[in-house]
C-alpha cells in the first residue's frame, strides 16, 4: 500500500510568482519525512504539489516531474482527482465535515469513490479507519454525533481516519499539530508512527522537535530573501540534519539563529 | 437611568463590580430595545387590526356571504390558487436559482461571476407591475402552444384539462411568479455559497472530490439552512404578490384545471375587489388577508423549525 515518491526538477509557479526552484527528491516508501524551514519557504507548497492540491488556486503551476513508484503525476493524461485518492492530505486545521456524523466523515471519502457500499462493510471500515487514528475507543458510542463536536485533537484524528479510509498509498500532512495542545499534538506524533508502518508519510511542520522525533529524513526549506522563490537546501537522514548538517543554513536554522 | 448619585464613596466603590454605564452604550441599548418593541407592536397591529375587521365575515350568516355557501367556501378556492401558484413558483424557481448561484459562486470566473450576480439583482429591481404587463401582453400568448401541448398529451390529468385560448392561467402567472422570485433566492444562496470555509472544500478535493462531489459534500450541506431561508423568502413573495396576479390572471371561479381560465388568489382578490367594497365584502375580503397572514407564518415557521432541526450539525458549534 505504501509507495516511493521520486521528484525531479521540480518549479512552482503562481502566475509570475516563481515559488519554489528546482527541488529534486526521493522519498522513501514506508517511512516518515518531515519538510522544515521558515514561513513562506515553500514548503507547504511543495506538499501541496505532491498530489496536486496546490492546483485549487487559480494560476498554480509545476515544471518538472513528481513520479508515485514511476508513474508521472502531471503527465497529460492524469487526472488530478485520481492521483488525489491516491494521495490523501491531513491539513493544518481540524475540517472534518460539520454537517455529518462522525461515521459520515470517516466514511465521505469511500462515499465520493462513488463506490456502493453494505451497512455492514460500512460499519466494519468505519471501525477500521477509527482504529488505525486512534480514535475508535473515544468515539465508540457516539458514532452518529457530529464531527465538530469533538476536541480539536479528536478532530485531526476524526481526519486522518478520513484519509486512512480510502486505502492510500501516501499521506501528506501540512502542520497537523499546529493547531493543537502539547497532549493531541503526542497523540498525533504516536500515530504518525504507526502509520508509517504501511504508509508513506510526509510532514511539514514548524516545530523542529517534532521534525526530530517522528521522521526519518527531513528536507530543510530556506529562501535567499523575500520574493525570492523557495528552494530545498538540504535533504539528509533526520540525525543528519539535527546532528551534523553539511550546510551552514540548516546549522542556523536548526540552532534558532533564524526563522 | 439613576438621577441620584451614589450616596457614598464606599457605595460607588462596591458598585465598580457592576459595569459602568455609559450613555452612548445606554443609547444604543434603548433604540435597539425600542426597534424590536417596535416590530411586535406593529406585528400585533396588523393581526389585530385583521382579526376585529375580519369578525364580521367569520361570523356573518352564510347566505349573506359571496356565493352563498359561507366564508370557508368562498375562501377555500383562493387559498388554492395562492398556494398552488406559489408552490409551483418555488419549484421552478428554486433549482435554476441555486444552479445559477453554483455557477457565480463555483464555476464561472470571477469576473463573470460577478457581472451575473448584478444582473440577477437587477432582475428584482424590477417593479412587479411591468412583470404583470409582460406576462399578459408578450408571455401568455406564447404559452398558449404549450398549453395546447399539455392538453393533448396530459389532458387526462384533471390539472390539465382545457387550455385558455388566451394563456391567462394560473400556471402562466406561476412562471412569472417564478421569474420574480428568482433574484432572491439566488442571492441569499450565492452569499452563503460563498461562505463555505475553504477548508472544508478543500477536505473534500483532497478526498478525491470531483468540483461536482466537492459541491456536494462540502458547499450544499453546509448552505442548506441559507438556501432554505431564500427559498422561503422568496415563497413569502410570491404568496403576497398582488400586480402581476392580478394583471395577468383573468380571474375565476374555482377549477383544478392550471392550463384555462378561473382561478384567483386572495391577493388578486382583495385588489381587485377592495375599492368598491363596502361592509360585509369589506370584511370578507380582510378575512381573506388575515388567511393569508396566517399562511405566510405558517410557512416561516415551517422554514425555522426545517433549518432548526439540523442546527447541531450546522457546524456553528
Amino acid at each position: 500500500m505504501s509507495k516511493r515518491i521520486d521528484v525531479t526538477d521540480l518549479d512552482i509557479f503562481y502566475g509570475d510568482f516563481h515559488a519554489v526552484k528546482d527541488v529534486t527528491m526521493s522519498i522513501e516508501p514506508r517511512s516518515v519525512t518531515a519538510f522544515i524551514g521558515p514561513s513562506g519557504c515553500g514548503k507547504s507548497t511543495f506538499l501541496r504539489t505532491l498530489n496536486r492540491m496546490h492546483e485549487v488556486i487559480p494560476g498554480a503551476r509545476v515544471e518538472g516531474e513528481v513520479a508515485i513508484d514511476g508513474q508521472n503525476l502531471y503527465a497529460r493524461n492524469v487526472d488530478p482527482v485520481d492521483v488525489r485518492r491516491q494521495v490523501g492530505m491531513v491539513f493544518q486545521r481540524p475540517n472534518p465535515f460539520p454537517t455529518m456524523s462522525i461515521k459520515e466523515n470517516v466514511l465521505a471519502g469511500v462515499r465520493l469513490n462513488s463506490k456502493r457500499i453494505s451497512g455492514k462493510a460500512a460499519d466494519e471500515l468505519t471501525e477500521k479507519a477509527l482504529r488505525g487514528a486512534n480514535l475508535w475507543n473515544e468515539v465508540k458510542d457516539r458514532l452518529d454525533k457530529p464531527g465538530s463536536g469533538l476536541s480539536g485533537g479528536q478532530q485531526q484524528r476524526l481526519c486522518i481516519a478520513r484519509a486512512i479510509a480510502i486505502q492510500p498509498e501516501v499521506i501528506l500532512m501540512d502542520e497537523p499539530c499546529s493547531a493543537l495542545d502539547p497532549i493531541s499534538t503526542l497523540a498525533i506524533e504516536d500515530l504518525i508512527n504507526e502509520l508509517k508502518v504501511d504508509y508513506t508519510v510526509v510532514i511539514v511542520t514548524h516545530n523542529m522537535q517534532q521534525a526530530a522525533r517522528v521522521s526519518d529524513k527531513t528536507g530543510f526549506f530556506n529562501l535567499e530573501a523575500t520574493g525570492k522563490p523557495g528552494e530545498l537546501v538540504e535533504y539528509d537522514t533526520t540525525q543528519n540534519i539535527f546532528n551534523n548538517p553539511s550546510q551552514q543554513a540548516t546549522e542556523d536554522y536548526i540552532s534558532g539563529r533564524f526563522g | 437611568m439613576n438621577a441620584k448619585a451614589p450616596a457614598t464613596p464606599t457605595r460607588r466603590d462596591r458598585g465598580s463590580a457592576r459595569a459602568v454605564r455609559r450613555p452612548g452604550d445606554l443609547f444604543f441599548s434603548g433604540a435597539s430595545v425600542g426597534s424590536a418593541v417596535l416590530i411586535l407592536l406593529i406585528l400585533a397591529g396588523v393581526a389585530l387590526f385583521l382579526v376585529v375587521e375580519a369578525i364580521p365575515a367569520l361570523t356573518a350568516p352564510t347566505e349573506e356571504i359571496s356565493g352563498g355557501r359561507g366564508f370557508w367556501s368562498y375562501v377555500a378556492p383562493l387559498v388554492f390558487g395562492t398556494v398552488v401558484a406559489s408552490l409551483i413558483a418555488m419549484v421552478l424557481a428554486t433549482p435554476i436559482a441555486v444552479g445559477i448561484a453554483l455557477f457565480v459562486s463555483h464555476y464561472a470566473p470571477r469576473r463573470l461571476g460577478k457581472s451575473i450576480g448584478f444582473v440577477i439583482d437587477l432582475l428584482a429591481a424590477v417593479p412587479s407591475v411591468v412583470f404583470g404587463m409582460w406576462g399578459m401582453a408578450v408571455f401568455a400568448p406564447r404559452l398558449v402552444p404549450l398549453f395546447d401541448w399539455l392538453e393533448k398529451y396530459l389532458g387526462f390529468v384533471p390539472l390539465f384539462a382545457d387550455a385558455s385560448s388566451t394563456g391567462r392561467t394560473l400556471l402562466t402567472a406561476s412562471i412569472v411568479l417564478a421569474v420574480m422570485i428568482l433574484p432572491i433566492i439566488t442571492s441569499v444562496s450565492r452569499e452563503v455559497f460563498l461562505q463555505t470555509p475553504r477548508l472544508h472544500e478543500e477536505a473534500a478535493l483532497a478526498l478525491g472530490a470531483t468540483q461536482w462531489e466537492m459541491i456536494r459534500t462540502a458547499v450544499l450541506p453546509f448552505g442548506m439552512p441559507g438556501v432554505i431561508g431564500g427559498t422561503m423568502l422568496g415563497l413569502g413573495r410570491a404568496l403576497g404578490e398582488t400586480m402581476a396576479v392580478a394583471i395577468i390572471l383573468a380571474p375565476g371561479v374555482f377549477t383544478w384545471n392550471l392550463i384555462g381560465n378561473g382561478n384567483s388568489t386572495i391577493p388578486a382578490e382583495i385588489a381587485l375587489n377592495f375599492p368598491e367594497a363596502a361592509g360585509l365584502r369589506l370584511s370578507e375580503l380582510i378575512a381573506a388577508g388575515l388567511v393569508l397572514f396566517v399562511i405566510t407564518l405558517g410557512v416561516n415557521l415551517f422554514a425555522r423549525w426545517i433549518v432548526d432541526r439540523r442546527a447541531e450539525f450546522s457546524g456553528a458549534n
